[in-house]
């Protein structure tokens, strides 16, 4: 509620109730949205999310079953438990949707993410760029006498800790997939 | 399989379907569609004179019948005139199949002539939508969007089909040979959270029923099953806008409409209670007032159809997903099971105080001899209409406030206004909907002129197939409710809220070819009525009334309901700066 610069606890410049009263407890979740593969569908998904105020962390999207139709949407937001149950809720009824797992509360998963970086450099950084490369298991996928490609995937943590890193050492670009999950166990 | 073009595969789904009208308005990308409606006598076309109008007909169609209403526009600006009504009958859960045309597929993206992204521009206003680029898919497409736009909560669909897809050939799906849609939401309400709520209806001392338009989606099977309850349990029941008709307005359990503009003891029965029953209604900010005061001390049972409608506005204590009818019919199963017992030493206390609250007459007003009170007016109406067989739509602002107020009505299907919403313009072309389906019916559209001007020009299609509509105009040469804002909550500047150089409404029923009756006198108010019913037409009814009136109960923005304002005595400086931007 602070980006619209309202003093706590007034609501009287706006039409409805501004304060969130569980506005200090926001999580963040990580929701598996199974839907059918047809056109629109992920504009029916982030449509509903900007229509509704909700946060999109990360969003990722691909077909996982060609002869089903049926592709995965695998989404990280933030919000009050109320709000995360809305969000489960208002994507539930979606009439695209076949599923909506919420990752983060319905137990234990594992969640990667592939990242790229581009660092460029010479003598001692590029040294130790390659060596923090390899303590962080990052494949070298380009090379050249001024550069690497790094590839890594892991948890988006890993991803920001080797970004951070890399930065004094001549950090480029960097390429993020957005996060995949799935629930551990069977 | 029989072979077709994809233009006859939308008569032959329709006729399939069960359709009998569509509402439309040809044009270039839908002359396929329009040859074969020509070429055809099973489905009867209605052509309005704005897009817009042929959705909120087809929603009129569709609230006074149970069935879902079919529009028809062509591409570009026939959709985006189509949204206003899309968006209504989403807000207000009204079933409703918008076919419109579409650019060919080649020309999609090329900002062809009346191209319009109509899928993307839908997308937030439907409840589905779907572009069809082949016409192999077209049929089940069309069935699948029946299914959709019927079955859990209703709610508008469109189909969008290019112009090529039309004219091409291709097997022709039928009705039954369509594949079963994985869409098939939860009907049937948890027993053992059913179960809780028969615990509180066994022990609760002051309950409230308080159900809205879900029970009027239900079917009429609902409705029936609430009045069993409420006879049986003998509690006391009210309703929101949306769902008056379901329980009958001279049942002795009825409390009146609730929410800001409801009736002072459904109000503080629901500050009051201790268990509110919440059946098919959606906790509107209009309902609810200031939330954090929203009846604080009661135990709260929600029963919707939509998942998402729970927990969304209110925490409720016992949240049942479910239908309407399957969830009441259960809920009597059980309690009759269980031996149909309520807090019988508690009960009477609660209803003196209702009767208490009820003698305040929260809806008496100042009538006049000289000046014609709206409020006068409707009683008239209600007065002179009574028993017969009468729909009332409505357009939006005080009128409609005051007619949920002043008419009464029996069953459901009979009240057609826009709730969600809040569309002006809707009750005009809604009356003609509601009249198509009911042609020997009453149809009373009760407007105020601001709001009846915006869709006036359907007129011409209440002349032109022969819907004898009532056009019942209250009017204060006013923006009514804005005006009543503007009077209690910025210092009385009136800010372009009165309307000028409005038209002579009789010459203008005249122009139309209808009949056009003015009033001003309350003596002459009766005759005038009668008048109007005896007129085999459509009647422009002029009712001059008091420009000033405001429209009480009413609870101010911001504040909870027990403090609620009952007439002008004192309501200068009761709405704060908070309240103020609630409005």
């Amino acid at each position: 509620m602070s980006a619209l610069n309202i003093k706590k606890g007034s609501s009287s410049h706006s039409a409805y109730e501004l304060r969130d009263p569980n506005g200090d407890l926001i999580e963040s979740h990580t929701l598996a949205v199974v839907v059918d593969n047809e056109s629109g569908v992920l504009a029916r998904v982030i449509g509903l999310f900007s229509g509704r105020g909700y946060n999109i962390d990360s969003l990722t999207v691909a077909e996982v079953d060609h002869e089903g139709h049926l592709s995965r949407i695998t989404v990280v937001t933030r919000g009050t438990p109320p709000v995360i149950a809305q969000i489960k809720a208002q994507l539930d009824r979606l009439v695209p949707v076949h599923e909506v797992h919420d990752l983060t509360a319905e137990g234990p998963s594992v969640q990667r993410e592939l990242a790229l970086f581009k660092v460029a450099g010479r003598g001692e950084a590029r040294i130790e760029a390659l060596r923090l490369a390899e303590i962080f298991r990052a494949n070298v996928v380009d090379s050249t006498l001024e550069s690497f490609v790094f590839e890594m995937t892991g948890t988006p943590e890993k991803i920001d800790a080797f970004a951070d890193l890399m930065r004094p050492l001549g950090l480029r670009e960097i390429a993020r997939t957005g996060v995949a999950a799935l629930a551990r166990g069977a | 399989m029989r072979q077709m073009t994809g233009a006859r595969m939308v008569v032959q789904a329709l006729k399939d379907q069960g359709v009998e009208v569509v509402f439309g308005y040809p044009g270039g990308a839908v002359l396929p569609i329009y040859d074969e409606i020509f070429q055809q006598n099973d489905i009867k076309h209605i052509l309005v004179r704005h897009e817009q109008g042929a959705v909120h007909m087809a929603e009129g169609y569709a609230r006074s019948t149970g069935k879902p209403g079919v529009a028809l526009v062509t591409s570009g600006p026939g959709a985006t005139n189509a949204v206003t009504g899309l968006t209504d009958a989403l807000m207000d859960s009204i079933p409703l199949i918008v076919i419109s045309g579409q650019v060919p597929t080649f020309m999609i993206g090329t900002d062809g002539f009346q191209e319009a992204d109509t899928v993307g521009i839908t997308r937030p206003c439907t409840k589905m939508n779907w572009l069809v680029k082949d016409t192999a898919k077209l049929a089940e497409t069309l069935h699948q969007a029946f299914h959709v736009a019927t079955h859990g909560r209703p709610g508008p669909v469109l189909i969008d089909i290019p112009k090529d897809v039309q004219f091409a050939t291709a097997d022709y799906t039928p009705r039954e040979a369509a594949k079963v849609s994985h869409y098939q939401p939860r009907v049937r309400g948890d027993e053992a959270l059913i179960a809780k709520l028969v615990d509180l209806i066994e022990t609760a001392e002051r309950p409230v029923f308080y159900t809205g338009g879900g029970v009027i989606n239900s079917g009429r099977t609902a409705s029936t099953l609430l009045r069993d309850l409420v006879a049986e349990t003998d509690f006391p029941i009210t309703s929101t806008l949306m769902g008056l008709g379901s329980y009958p307005a001279s049942g002795k359990n009825w409390l009146g409409m609730l929410g800001m503009h409801g009736l002072y003891e459904a109000n503080l029965a629901m500050h009051g209670c201790d268990v509110m029953i919440n059946i098919g209604a959606r906790f509107d900010d209009r309902i609810t007032g200031r939330i954090k005061d929203f009846s604080p001390h009661s135990k709260k049972v929600h029963i919707d159809i939509d998942p998402s409608s729970i927990n969304k506005v209110v925490r409720v204590d016992v949240g049942i997903v479910g239908d309407v009818t399957l969830v009441l019919e259960e809920v009597l199963r059980q309690w009759r099971a269980r031996g149909s017992k309520t807090n019988r030493a508690a009960l009477p206390k609660w209803w003196a105080q209702i009767t208490e609250w009820r003698a305040v007459k929260c809806l008496t007003y100042k009538n006049s001899s000289t000046v014609i009170k709206p409020q006068y007016a409707l009683e008239r109406l209600e007065a002179l209409t009574k028993g017969m067989d009468r729909y009332i739509t409505t357009e939006v602002g005080q009128h409609q406030m005051w007619a949920a107020q002043f008419l009464g009505f029996e069953d459901p299907h009979r009240w057609m206004t826009s709730g969600g919403l809040g569309t002006m313009g809707y009750g005009l072309p809604a009356s003609i909907g509601v009249q198509v389906a009911h042609p020997d019916a009453l149809v009373i559209n009760v407007a105020g002129e601001a709001s009846w001007l915006m869709n006036m020009q359907e007129m011409g299609t209440a002349m032109q197939f022969r819907a004898p509509v009532k056009q019942f105009i209250l009017n204060n040469e006013r923006l009514g409710m804005v005006r009543q804002w503007q009077e209690l909550l910025h210092g009385e500047r009136y800010s372009s809220s009165w309307s000028e150089a409005l038209p002579d409404f009789v010459k203008l029923a005249e122009a139309f070819g209808c009949k056009g009756i003015r009033i001003d006198d309350p003596a002459d108010l009766d005759e005038a009525i009668k008048e109007m019913l005896a007129y085999n037409g459509p009647v422009i009814f002029d009712c001059r009334v008091e420009k000033h009136e405001n429209c009480f109960p009413m609870i101010p923005s911001g504040k909870p309901h027990n403090e609620m304002l009952l007439g002008d005595a004192d309501t200068q400086g009761v709405i704060g700066a908070k309240g103020a931007v609630l409005v």
